[in-house]
């Protein structure tokens, strides 16, 4: 009732994709779930995700691209967090994904990947059971 | 001294940032360290921005960071939305407006939402405020949701408090005048090429000199600005304005700890008694099973809510 953890997430739209219609459905699905969602806007650069999520404190980023420029832009928001000795962001992606990609993109520390279709509620589910706010 | 404290004073973002969500979620950890940051505190200069939803704040204070650190000092902003009462969640926003400033060493933004009135979001934003203090920010800037009481409250911690109208609404001002004029130490007109900006003046204007009385003796008199803050209009001089009132609280009050006044010093010690006793409270009775017993007959009807209260509370009230 009046203390205790919340999840607190980040949804993020990196690089130059500049379609977010999915990612605002996705922050208000988090939002009605009950946690905390930090919405960083368009454009952004992988360094400027990792260093709101962390001025942020949130448990886990969501990275939605439908530009395919994921290859690259995932995998880079993954190193940074390593660079910065953090291991307790989890990170996932959404948007369109190429079946092929989603292997890769799992090999490179991306935990989960939701591509088009993917029912809110399966999402919403996935954070629930994958992401626990830290203790202390 | 704890680690915690030390990395905070020495500005260390990521324990800082750990160190608000902990604020936030009521760990109880935190006292002590709020107890022995309290004396790092007191130095930065702390702006509160409110105003109804839509006027432009976040716009408005990105711009004013971005002034603040042309004179090289460093900014802290703590940007407050509302959690919806339904789902408890929130969606934190205002960072979008101030992308700009996110590879910058020399600002910190954190979000934080309102999470409902039981708990205090006042308390929380004052910590918060503490927080970046004693990290060595020279200037923090609090947003707060749209107008209201509550937002009021949380302005009590500024010590210059900008509140952001829009020319054409009318009826808000008539809020203004019920509820937050008298904080307001400068009001801002935003968005101020649109029509009506002057009848907005003139409405401030009027209801700020029917208060003549109260600034007469050379008492503060809250100036009304234009800008356009999307244009970086009227930005500057908003930050020379808040510099005047800056130079009138060091004069008149000595220090910036003193502007703390013992108005503001006594509603933060009520409310600090007031938080702690009824988290203990409601925690050992829902603990001991008490408050649900209680739940139930309210519920069922063979007990009203203000005897349950005395029934509840009255015995540990003895001493």
């Amino acid at each position: 009732m009046t203390g205790g953890r919340r999840v607190r997430v980040m949804v993020a739209k990196p690089g130059l994709d500049g379609h977010d219609r999915g990612a605002r459905i996705i922050a208000r699905a988090y939002r009605d779930a009950g946690f905390e969602v930090v919405y960083s806007g368009l454009h952004q650069s992988p360094e400027e995700i990792v260093e709101a999520a962390i001025q942020e404190d949130v448990d886990m980023i969501g990275l939605s691209s439908l530009a395919g420029a994921h290859r690259y832009l995932f995998p880079r928001v993954v190193e940074l967090l390593k660079e910065n000795g953090i291991d307790d962001i989890i990170v996932v992606g959404g948007g369109i994904i190429p079946e092929d990609d989603i292997p890769k993109m799992k090999a490179a520390g991306i935990k989960e990947i939701f591509t088009p279709g993917s029912p809110l509620e399966q999402i919403v589910q996935w954070v629930k059971d994958h992401v626990t706010p830290r203790e202390v | 001294m704890n680690e915690i404290v030390e990395k905070v004073i020495a500005g260390d973002v990521r324990t800082a940032a750990r160190l608000i969500r902990d604020i936030d979620d009521r760990m109880p950890h935190v006292r002590d360290i709020l107890k022995a940051l309290y004396p790092y505190t007191g130095r930065a200069y702390v702006i509160g921005i409110t105003g109804a939803p839509g006027v432009g704040k976040s716009t408005l204070v990105d711009r004013m960071v971005s002034h603040l650190r042309q004179r090289e000092k460093t900014v802290g902003v703590l940007a407050v939305d509302p959690t919806s009462p339904f789902s408890g969640g929130a969606i934190l926003g205002d960072r979008v407006r101030m992308q700009r400033h996110s590879m910058d060493k020399g600002v910190f933004i954190r979000s934080l939402a309102t999470r409902g009135h039981f708990g205090g979001v006042t308390q929380s934003t004052r910590s918060a405020i503490d927080v970046l203090d004693a990290m060595g920010k020279d200037y923090i800037i609090v947003e707060t949701v749209g107008v209201g009481q509550d937002e009021v409250d949380v302005v009590k911690s500024a010590h210059t408090t900008v509140i952001v109208v829009i020319p054409g609404m009318g009826d808000d001002i008539q809020a203004i005048k019920a509820g937050i004029l008298e904080v307001g130490d400068i009001f801002l007109i935003n968005k101020a090429d649109r029509d009506g900006a002057d009848k907005t003046m003139t409405d401030l204007r009027l209801m700020i000199d029917m208060d003549q009385k109260k600034y007469a003796e050379g008492r503060w008199k809250p100036p009304i600005l234009k800008a356009q803050a999307v244009f970086d209009e009227g930005v500057v001089e908003l930050i020379e304005a808040i510099d005047r009132h800056r130079a009138y609280i060091e004069e008149t009050c000595g220090t910036l700890r003193f502007r703390q006044q013992r108005r503001h010093v006594r509603e933060e010690l009520a409310q600090l008694i007031k938080d702690r006793l009824v988290e203990e409270m409601i925690g050992r009775l829902i603990a001991s099973g008490e408050f649900d017993q209680a739940v139930d007959r309210i519920a069922d009807g063979s007990l009203d809510p203000y005897s349950a209260c005395d029934d509840l509370v009255l015995p540990h009230l003895q001493i």
